[in-house]
């Protein structure tokens, strides 16, 4: 029996935290990849010291809803999930490239599959790529537009800034964007001065982030200068300084971030049938009328 | 053949005779039941798959095959083994659905456990206590089951009953709208629908503690089947079946306060600071603040350490704690920052009705009543007004009470420290 576990960092203070993490949970719940998909949290029910024990199956990969490597996957969940032996070095990552370990869970007694978290997955590239056609509403958008990643800088966790900037290069790679920056919250080059940094007249800007909350809803809006109070609400696209800035929101919020959690149990070994293509097939953007 | 009923210790009940004989008593009367094709079917299965010798058991018989027919594949090759009666050979599988037919409580009885609810240990045992199955006999349960059998769960109240085909059916609804007529409540099918009813309460606030006694009413899931019982009690109370399910085995691992504590890193790190070996007495206060019935249903089983336990009561509610939530090292983090200032005293005058004002503000707080207190009932302490002319009175414009500055040093910051 396949078992998949999401588990996310959740809130004492906001709803919307674990709404992403239910939302992914049913699609991929509803594609029959798994035999049951269970939810863990760091700050809700079941907590990571318990979501084990209320899983059924004996084949059971562990997806962590994070944006980078750091503090979380390295040392919270392994420590409160209890993987026996565990050390970061079971990933051998250059803080990009964690993929899985196979450790036993000494809460169950069983081997789980510990996945890399989602933001590092070369999958994600193509979520915040969707994200972007989500919040413009053009399945084909491009064009004519700038694209903007932003997330935390380095000053919480090194691994953060990597996350951003390897999406961001794959993206300019690409070609779909006119220009592609990766911008920071709280390091050099500042989201804060986004016009300064691209020509074009629209401009998506997608953070890399699991959940709307704090920093998604009240930091960047304001800090872009999207409105002067968050409480004051703003417009998308919402026209700062002659650019056209088209806020989108956190990208974890994207229906297709669930295939990102596939992806990870796929390279763990799990047996997915045909639930990726399901589940990006599902999950796309209609054309706009 | 082995002797079936050595390995049984049910009793004897389920013949149609005994059923009339319970009709006949105080004892409310077991149902009718059909035999369901599906639940034949799963015997046939069983008994296909039979290793020599073994037996499939049901409450007061078991059924098996005749060694010697087994690889002829005969058609009348079925043995029926009555508990303290001849056992009856050479059934064929006309005879075998006729016997068990007439024992159709035991054998749907097997087939809901053995079939529908499967191995899994918490969600078996769970679905077995609501009706008492390791204590009760099939007849007396399914008496109970006809008439309704009621369990609680924290704020839920389960009624399992069973259908004429045996089928277990569960409703499930908020306690305090035990008695409500259905159709005045919002009715639920998928037990994932549960995620909505707890995620708020009642007055609209954010639940962060599933297991907070503030589960709001209205809703009830009418019709369940036990995979979605159990999975409905899990969302509205996560994980409680599963360390409830350790528990009765005996295995449930506490993680007592200082473990928890020293397991602690990042911004949590700093608890483990608040013990200084000077007693437990804060942890007490921790626990009278958050883990007390009136804030928690979860019991509270973990103490101060293995060797130490804490000096309040914890509770009575049906599924342990094993250790302190998340929301509890969160709100430790803020004690013991604020448990490292050290008292100051203060002089300042009120009056005894002022001072008694001010307990009954912090004990409406601390008890969540400020919203019942109405907005003209000035005789309550806590009362709007009654707070506002206490400000009025006796703060000064910076917002020290008594004109009183928190920091001597700092007398235009009421928050010093903060």
């Amino acid at each position: 029996m396949q078992s998949l576990v999401i588990v996310a960092h959740g809130s004492h203070l906001n709803p919307e935290s674990s709404a992403p993490t239910y939302a992914h949970a049913d699609t991929i719940r509803a594609s029959g990849a798994f035999d049951e998909v269970k939810t863990g949290f760091w700050k809700e029910e079941p907590h990571f010291r318990e979501v084990l024990r209320t899983v059924e199956g004996d084949d059971v990969y562990v997806v962590p809803l994070f944006v980078s490597e750091g503090y979380f996957t390295e040392q919270v969940i392994p420590r409160e999930l209890r993987l026996e032996g565990w050390d970061v070095s079971e990933w051998d990552s250059d803080g990009l490239s964690a993929d899985q370990a196979t450790l036993v869970a000494s809460d169950v007694g069983r081997e789980v599959h510990y996945c890399g978290p989602v933001g590092t997955h070369a999958a994600m590239t193509d979520v915040i790529e969707r994200r972007a056609e989500s919040v413009t509403g053009d399945p084909d958008v491009g064009e004519g537009f700038g694209l903007a990643v932003v997330g935390h800088g380095t000053e919480r966790n090194e691994n953060s800034a990597k996350a951003i900037e390897y999406h961001a290069d794959r993206i300019r790679e690409r070609g779909r964007f006119d220009e592609v920056r990766a911008l920071y919250m709280d390091e050099d080059p500042e989201v804060d001065d986004l016009p300064e940094f691209f020509e074009s007249d629209d401009v998506v800007l997608v953070p890399l982030f699991i959940a709307d909350g704090y920093h998604t809803q009240e930091d960047i809006p304001e800090d872009v200068g999207l409105c002067e109070d968050h409480t004051e609400g703003y417009d998308v696209p919402e026209t700062v300084d002659g650019t056209r800035i088209w806020y989108a929101g956190a990208v974890g919020t994207e229906p297709l971030m669930a295939d990102v959690i596939l992806e990870r149990a796929a390279d763990a070994g799990a047996d997915l049938g045909d639930a990726l293509a399901t589940v990006r097939e599902t999950t796309r953007v209609a054309a706009g009328d | 053949m082995s002797d079936p009923e050595s390995a049984t210790d049910s009793e004897f009940v389920t013949d149609p005779e005994s059923v009339t004989a319970a009709e006949s008593g105080d004892e409310p009367a077991v149902p009718e039941i059909d035999l369901p094709s599906d639940a034949f079917d799963a015997v046939l299965d069983a008994l296909a798959g039979l290793a020599p010798d073994e037996w499939i058991r049901f409450e007061g018989f078991a059924v098996g095959v005749a060694g010697d027919d087994r690889a002829a594949d005969a058609d009348a090759h079925y043995v029926l083994e009555p508990a303290g009666d001849d056992s009856r050979t050479g059934l064929n599988e006309r005879d075998l659905h006729a016997a068990l037919a007439d024992r159709a409580p035991a054998v749907t009885d097997w087939y809901v456990f053995e079939r529908v609810v499967g191995e899994f240990g918490p969600r078996r045992a769970f679905l077995r206590w609501i009706e008492d199955a390791d204590g009760a006999t099939v007849a007396e349960r399914y008496a109970a089951l006809a008439a309704g059998i009621e369990r609680a769960w924290g704020q839920l109240r389960v009624i399992a009953t069973v259908t004429d085909r045996g089928e277990r059916r569960y409703e499930v609804r908020h306690a305090d709208d035990v008695g409500v007529p259905r159709e005045e409540l919002t009715a639920h099918d998928d037990p994932l629908e549960a995620r909505e009813i707890v995620t708020l309460d009642g007055k609209g606030r954010y639940r962060p503690l599933k297991t907070a006694p503030t589960l709001r009413r209205g809703w009830v899931f009418p019709d369940l089947g036990p995979k979605e019982l159990y999975e409905t009690v899990e969302t509205v109370y996560p994980a409680t079946i599963a360390n409830w399910h350790r528990e009765r085995e005996g295995e449930l691992d506490v993680s007592h306060w200082r473990e928890t504590m020293a397991r602690q890193s990042g911004i949590y790190g700093v608890i483990r600071t608040w013990d200084r070996g000077e007693g437990h007495e804060h942890v007490n206060w921790v626990a009278e603040a958050c883990c007390d019935d009136s804030q928690c249903l979860k019991r509270r089983e973990w103490e101060y350490d293995e060797d130490t336990d804490l000096d309040v009561d914890g509770g009575e509610g049906v599924f342990p704690c094993r250790e302190p939530c998340s929301v509890v090292v969160s709100a430790a983090r803020k004690w013991t920052r604020l448990e490292s200032e050290q008292p100051r005293t203060y002089e300042f005058d009120l009056t005894p009705s002022e001072k008694e004002q001010l307990e009954e503000i912090v004990d409406a707080v601390a008890d969540g009543r400020t919203d019942e207190i109405r907005e003209a009932d000035t005789k309550e302490g806590a009362n709007r007004y009654r707070a506002r002319f206490l400000r009025a009175k006796l703060f000064d414009d910076a917002g020290n009470l008594g004109g009183v500055p928190t920091d001597p040093d700092d007398p235009d910051d009421p928050d010093d420290g903060e």
